[in-house]
């Protein structure tokens, strides 16, 4: 039991001394997904667009090619369909109709008049134009918050050489997950926007538990060279950095392969996000902190306050 | 920190104990005893997680009352009510009416300014009227009184939506007020939301009016009159429109009951009229007979009978080609009311329960195995530590459930990934926990001080970490809408357990661990 002990006691890999390899990973990353999102965008799901969701039961395995043929008769624009996970599910996205939401109601009465009897319905989402522009602005609303917030919580509890780091490795997340919702065109709905939202939590969570050992490590090594003190506190966190992922993986993959078929995407984008929020804290996060200037030196009035604050708790 | 006082203890297992408590109902019994519980047990916990319609099935539909609708109405009326004062002060005025966002004319002789100012003035409180030194006038409903008007109109609109959703004979429905203009209807567990939705959404004015013969449809039509199509138009042998009077001979108002029944073997809906209607009625009929009325609804000519005799009683039935479930819809639609102003569906996510059943079903799934992938995990690295990580793992899980239950939070197909979620992340503390003992011993110290250093160290950078997290949690949950709102809720709340759980359980049993077998060394 207890396999923890296998593991080498002091890790030391190179992080630092790596920090190259990394940045032109990251820059890489960041600029693929700029890209991508540029040049094909985003698939977005009847939340944001706006338009008609069905998702509906046939009695025997479905014929896309006929059902496809009956619905594009009905002139109510663009119909894509696409198996749902059975055999005899199949997801109906109808385009936005011209005209009020009015017009959107008469083209749901047109396809299940169409679709006819013996087929169930499971789901029917309707978004009118409205909706649609007004869910857009509170999800960019919500995400700019989230990261402002972030960034200034990390301000107040460490120094803003630390936001500045965590803020940039945070962004990087955020666009890297955009940049792999526009590449898989996974839809991106409300939930994978709540995905985006929850990685940005996961990745600061994991860059903060770093950076504590960042500060403590500036007090304690004080002679030593700040790449140094950089390189030993990832090492020292790194079996806790690895074993965090992984539970949170494992559960993530438990939802992503039996969660069911509608929160595929959104688990797609968790565990894509821990993988990346947690290379950005190690890879991305810290090594930034090369960069800038920290304060070091004993006399600091913070940290003689923070080591009584320390010592008293 | 690891001699853990007295009052601590008690208060760990009592916080444990009263999450098995609340959270007991959920596992102990179905949905149905738990209801017929609510009814019976007073202070027993009964209380069980409440299932979104995402899970339950159900319809949610937000709606837009338009509002601009009755303002338009209201100025319109306004304007008539300006036309007669002028006429009896014997004000003279020209272009006299409804200018969309005001009601204007021109006084004849601006030196009537102040006559004119005074006969508006008494019309109606919360007017707003500005005159001009070359007589032009502005009236507009002050900022108060259309606020006022409005608020009334939504109260009015929820009122009739409720009686309407009431007589479909639906429990548990929500139907509140969003934003300035809007109703948001969430109805659980509906076996036709078509039906629903065609119920609310008809606005259900009913008027009974002359048909003018004079005049062909199609034809030239006087002012007073207008053509209505009929409902049914296109079935042979009928017309497709007809000419009505503009003037209404009794409204929908004057119903005191409606309902669905059968005459001559053919679906009709019999009513009656209170008694003002009635007498309106009876003359209006009297006075009539051998000629044609129409009975509308929302514009369309439902039927339009012969009078064949005066109708006194007050009561009467209206038969069109209905079919019985039409003829159910019309009689319900009349009993509960017209809506003050037509609405509109805005968005609308129905979900089948036979959909909402799988997803339950996925969702405990993917919890369980995520739950034995992660004990697995934590066992297989820690040991005899890992396991108690997976102790304090399930008290998560237990007083998540009770918060859920206590709180009444609703519990969405995201929300339930967000267990997930919380079951992969909750460990991180003990992780954390752990390998801070794990350092402590390699630096020397022995097995108490060494959980002693690792508990305390390993505390500021959960905090730390954690309320991260929360901050986008809470941020999802004040901006998240529906389903959203429900992962921001159990992610929010299994953070917070979580910390209890992983940092206070986990303690507690590691205390008790090292005091019962004073180990030398530790298995980590």
């Amino acid at each position: 039991m207890a396999l923890i002990r296998k593991l080498p006691v002091e890790l030391n890999f190179g992080f630092i001394h790596r920090r190259g390899l990394f940045f032109i990973f990251s820059a890489a990353l960041f600029l693929g997904s700029i890209g991508l999102f540029l040049t094909q965008g985003l698939n977005f799901g009847v939340d944001f667009r706006g338009g008609i969701l069905m998702e509906v039961r046939t009695p025997q395995p479905a014929d896309l090619g006929e059902l496809r043929g009956r619905l594009n008769a009905l002139g109510v624009g663009e119909v894509s369909l696409q198996q749902f996970g059975e055999p005899t599910d199949v997801l109906i996205n109808i385009a936005k109709q011209e005209g009020d939401e009015q017009q959107q109601i008469l083209a749901i009465e047109a396809v299940k008049d169409a679709l006819g009897s013996g087929i169930e319905i499971r789901r029917q989402e309707f978004v009118g134009p409205k909706i649609g522009d007004e869910l857009k602005e509170a999800g960019l609303l919500a995400t700019v918050l989230a990261l402002l917030g972030i960034g200034v919580y990390i301000w107040l509890r460490f120094e803003w050489q630390f936001g500045v780091a965590a803020l940039i490795a945070l962004v990087h997340d955020v666009v890297a997950t955009i940049g792999f919702y526009s590449l898989t065109q996974i839809e991106f709905n409300l939930a994978t926007l709540a995905a985006v939202l929850t990685i940005a939590g996961y990745s600061i969570n994991d860059t903060v538990v770093i950076f504590d050992r960042v500060r403590e490590s500036l007090r304690r090594y004080k002679k030593l060279p700040l790449p140094e003190v950089l390189n030993r506190s990832i090492n020292m966190t790194l079996s806790r950095t690895i074993l965090t992922s992984l539970t949170t993986l494992l559960a993530l993959f438990a939802l992503f392969f039996f969660g069911g078929e509608v929160i595929r995407g959104f688990s797609a984008g968790l565990i894509w996000g821990v993988a990346i929020g947690t290379y950005s804290s190690v890879g991305l996060a810290v090594p930034l902190l090369t960069f800038i200037k920290l304060r070091r030196g004993g006399a600091d009035e913070e940290d003689t306050e923070a080591e009584t604050a320390e010592a008293s708790s | 920190m690891v001699h853990l006082p007295r009052w601590q203890v008690i208060l760990i297992l009592l916080v444990v104990l009263l999450g098995v408590i609340y959270a007991s109902p959920n596992l102990l019994f179905s949905r149905d005893q738990a209801d017929q519980m609510a009814e019976s047990a007073g202070w027993v916990p009964h209380q069980q997680i409440s299932l979104g319609l995402d899970l339950r099935g159900g319809v949610y539909l937000l709606s837009e009352v338009d509002l601009d609708y009755v303002f338009a109405e209201d100025r319109e009326n306004l304007a008539e009510d300006i036309r007669r004062e002028f006429t009896r002060d014997s004000i003279g005025y020209s272009d006299l009416g409804d200018l969309g966002d005001s009601v204007g004319a021109t006084l004849a002789d601006p030196a009537d300014a102040d006559k004119a100012r005074d006969a508006i003035a008494g019309l109606s409180q919360g007017l707003q009227i500005d005159i001009d030194d070359s007589g032009v006038i502005r009236v507009t409903f002050s900022e108060a009184e259309t606020r006022t008007r409005a608020n009334q109109i939504m109260a009015q609109a929820i009122e009739v939506v409720r009686r309407r959703i009431d007589e479909l004979g639906t429990r548990e429905a929500s139907i509140q007020r969003h934003g300035d203009d809007r109703i948001l209807i969430q109805v659980p567990g509906l076996d036709d939301p078509q039906r629903l939705k065609e119920i609310i959404g008809k606005t259900a004015v009913l008027t009974f009016r002359f048909v003018n013969e004079n005049v062909r449809p199609g034809g030239p039509i006087p002012p007073s009159s207008e053509e209505l199509p009929a409902a049914d138009s296109g079935r042979s042998g009928l017309p497709g429109s007809y000419v009505v009077s503009k003037r209404v001979m009794v409204s929908g108002d004057s119903l005191t009951s409606a309902s669905a029944t059968f005459d001559q073997g053919r679906p009709v809906v019999s009513f009656a009229f209170d008694a003002q209607g009635a007498k309106r009625f009876g003359d209006a009929t009297r006075d009539n007979v051998g000629k044609l009325f129409a009975i509308i609804l929302d514009d369309q000519v439902i039927s339009a009978p012969v009078i064949n005799e005066p109708i006194l009683g007050g009561r009467g039935i209206i038969s069109g080609s209905f079919t019985t479930q039409e003829a159910q819809d019309l009689a319900l639609l009349l009993r509960a009311g017209a809506l003050p102003a037509p609405i509109t569906y805005l968005e609308e996510r129905t979900v089948g329960p036979g959909l909402g059943a799988d997803s339950i079903l996925a969702g405990e799934i993917a919890s369980v195995l995520g739950l034995i992938f992660v004990v697995v995990f934590m066992v297989g690295a820690y040991g005899l530590f890992g396991a108690l990580a997976s102790v304090a793992l399930f008290v998560n899980l237990i007083l998540l459930m009770a918060a859920l239950s206590v709180l009444q939070a609703t519990l969405t197909l995201p929300g339930i990934a967000g267990i997930v979620l919380t079951i992969g992340m909750a460990v991180d503390a003990n992780v954390l926990i752990f390998e801070r003992i794990r350092e402590e011993m390699r630096a020397g110290r022995g097995p108490v001080t060494a959980v002693d250093a690792g508990y305390r160290r390993a505390m500021k950078t959960i905090f730390d970490s954690n309320l991260t997290t929360l901050i986008a949690a809470l941020l999802l949950f004040q901006f998240g809408s529906g389903p959203i709102k429900g992962f921001a809720v159990t992610l929010s709340l299994g953070l917070i357990t979580s910390m209890f759980s992983a940092i206070m359980v986990t303690r507690l049993l590691v205390v008790a661990w090292l005091r019962s077998r004073r180990p030398q060394a530790l298995a980590l």
